[in-house]
């Protein structure tokens, strides 16, 4: 396993960065990864401006998840350089990986919300990050700050009056309300959503689309997500990026894109 | 394929009712029979004794029977096996607490290295490897006869038993909220503990209640050697001839290890249960 470091080259693949005055959040330039000898993608390359919303389609198995993980330095990437918010994900120390996840927000195809737990004690660890420690285990412990911008979080997702339910009796709906609630209550400047409605039905799932969007959209954030829905990476994506064959085949606006196409890259 | 007649020309011989083994494992066979033959040889066993046990087991039955039921024998023998309750219950709770921390060590990939974890299970594996009744021993010589010293037997057997099976609980746990807590920038003992744990509980229950069985059934022969509980009674029982005491000793054990059993039976589906 090769640790370069490739050097920051510009973004080969469609960098239309649309305002130059913009920070770029998230910069990716060949980026390669394999589980033992199973290569998943190669050269994986390109960058995003503050604010935008990207879409990442691709048949199930193209290493989607695998590339989000890599981004947030959940799993090494084998090479290539990957700089998230002005920091090396791939050679940061674990302090300083930490303090730039703890400005991300993760909402998962499996909620992944803490089972037996309450909503609210769900959404106040999604502080864990900035307030490490005992006071955020639980929202019994919680400072009244924190018990309070959990309750504004999940005010956001309307589930306030659900704050001490146990978090494995909500419907499939309500669960990853409060999962975007756990992520939203950081502020992140980064929200990453992987399937997030993969195990809702068709109606809670715009539902879950539209709440996410409208959140991201107010609090300026960049989004990344993954979805097989085609007319969700078109409707909410400002920007889609497509895997297909260990490549980044598609990288494109979403408005110069139809639905068609997009459909081709899952033959 | 088809042949003139219009069926499929397939082989309708049924297979042979028995399959000839292969010398390999025909020799196997014979191995593990000489194996058997040999333990018998090695284990004293005599058909002498097993034809003229009958008599002698009635004897004794016919001895024992009916147990004492002398209201002075039965408080005596009530206390001492609350004693015995108390032994396992304060062991078995010690042993619990303890085994977190140790389970924590010992699971791979949560927060200590590859060596570390098997350093700790190697270590454990030991503990479970010495007999309860050889831990008693170990600690009536450094704490002296009596309770305290079971108690601490059954302390450490079940930090053995539970150390290595809560690891092995966090281990099979949901890695999903795990990872979506790391992804908020939370620290790896605050994943473990928010997460992690909350995520085995059931599973923890479950083994620290095959953990309280345990210490149930080990407590009551502690006292063999001295190490508190009931065991010095059914050693005393027949030390003494006293058949009709010891009988009543066994039963007594049989009737607490039985009640504990589908205590623990039940509990554990209610918490089962309770997760879905
Ligand atoms: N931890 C892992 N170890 C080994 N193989 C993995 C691991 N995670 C994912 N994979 C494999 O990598 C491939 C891509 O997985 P994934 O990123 O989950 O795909 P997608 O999200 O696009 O459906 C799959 O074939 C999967 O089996
Ligand atoms: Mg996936």
């Amino acid at each position: 396993m090769i640790k370069t470091r490739a050097t920051p080259s510009p973004v080969k693949t469609g960098a239309v960065i649309s305002a130059p005055v913009l920070p770029v959040d998230i910069r990716v330039a060949g980026l390669c990864k394999s589980f033992a000898d199973t290569p998943i993608f190669q050269d994986v390359s390109f960058g995003l401006p503050r604010g935008e919303a990207v879409a990442i389609v691709g048949a199930n198995g193209t290493g989607k998840s695998t590339l989000l993980r890599c981004l947030m330095g959940l799993i090494p990437a084998d090479s290539g350089s990957v700089d998230v918010l002005e920091t090396d994900i791939v050679n940061a120390r674990p302090a300083a990986l930490r303090a730039t996840r703890s400005q991300m927000g993760l909402v998962s195809q499996k909620h992944n919300l803490v089972p037996r737990l309450s909503v609210l004690s769900n959404v106040v660890q999604g502080l864990l990050g900035q307030r490490p420690g005992l006071r955020h285990w639980s929202q019994t412990f919680a400072p009244a700050a924190s018990r309070d911008a959990a309750m504004a979080a999940l005010d956001k997702v309307g589930l306030a009056h659900l704050a001490s339910r146990r978090a494995d009796r909500l419907s499939g709906g309500q669960s990853q309300r409060v999962a975007i609630a756990r992520a939203l209550i950081g502020h992140p400047k980064i929200l990453i959503a992987d399937e997030p409605t993969a195990s809702l039905d068709p109606a809670a799932g715009e539902d879950v689309m539209e709440l996410f969007f409208s959140l991201a959209r107010r609090e300026g954030v960049t989004v990344i997500f993954i979805s097989h829905n085609i007319d969700h990476a078109l409707q909410y994506g400002d920007r889609v990026l497509g895997l297909a064959g260990g490549k980044l085949g598609l990288d494109a606006r979403a408005d110069s894109l139809n639905a068609k196409q997009l459909r081709g890259l899952y033959d | 394929m088809r042949n003139n007649c219009g069926a499929f020309m397939t082989d309708m011989t049924s297979p042979a009712r028995f399959e000839r083994p292969s010398a390999l494992a025909f020799l196997g066979y014979a191995g593990a029979i000489v194996i058997i033959l040999w333990s018998f040889a090695g284990a004293g066993f005599s058909v002498d004794k097993v034809i003229s046990s009958p008599p002698r087991f009635a004897d004794f039955i016919d001895r024992a029977f009916p147990p004492n039921l002398e209201p002075k024998v039965l408080a005596r023998l009530g206390w001492k096996m609350l004693e015995t309750l108390q032994i396992a219950f304060a062991g078995a709770v010690i042993g619990v607490i303890l085994s977190v921390p140790i389970a924590l060590v010992a699971a791979r990939g949560l927060i200590a290295g590859n060596w570390v974890n098997q350093i700790v299970r190697t270590t454990l594996g030991f503990i479970r490897a010495v007999p309860d009744i050889a831990w008693a021993l170990v600690f009536v010589v450094a704490v002296g006869l009596g309770p305290f010293a079971g108690m601490l037997a059954i302390a450490i057997d079940t930090i053995g038993f539970c150390g290595r099976f809560y690891a092995d609980d966090m281990e099979a746990a949901d890695t999903g909220p795990a990872e979506s807590l790391t992804a908020t920038g939370a620290r790896k003992l605050d994943v473990v503990a928010c997460a992690t744990i909350p995520a085995a509980m059931p599973a923890f229950i479950s083994t620290s209640l095959f953990a309280l069985e345990k210490a149930v059934r080990s407590s009551t022969i502690l006292g063999l050697v001295g190490a508190g509980g009931i065991g010095i009674e059914l050693k005393v029982g027949f030390d003494l001839f006293d058949y009709p005491t010891a009988m009543t000793v066994i039963l007594m054990i049989a009737v607490v290890v039985i009640t504990i059993e589908q205590f623990s039976g039940w509990a554990r589906t209610k918490v089962i249960g309770e997760q879905r």
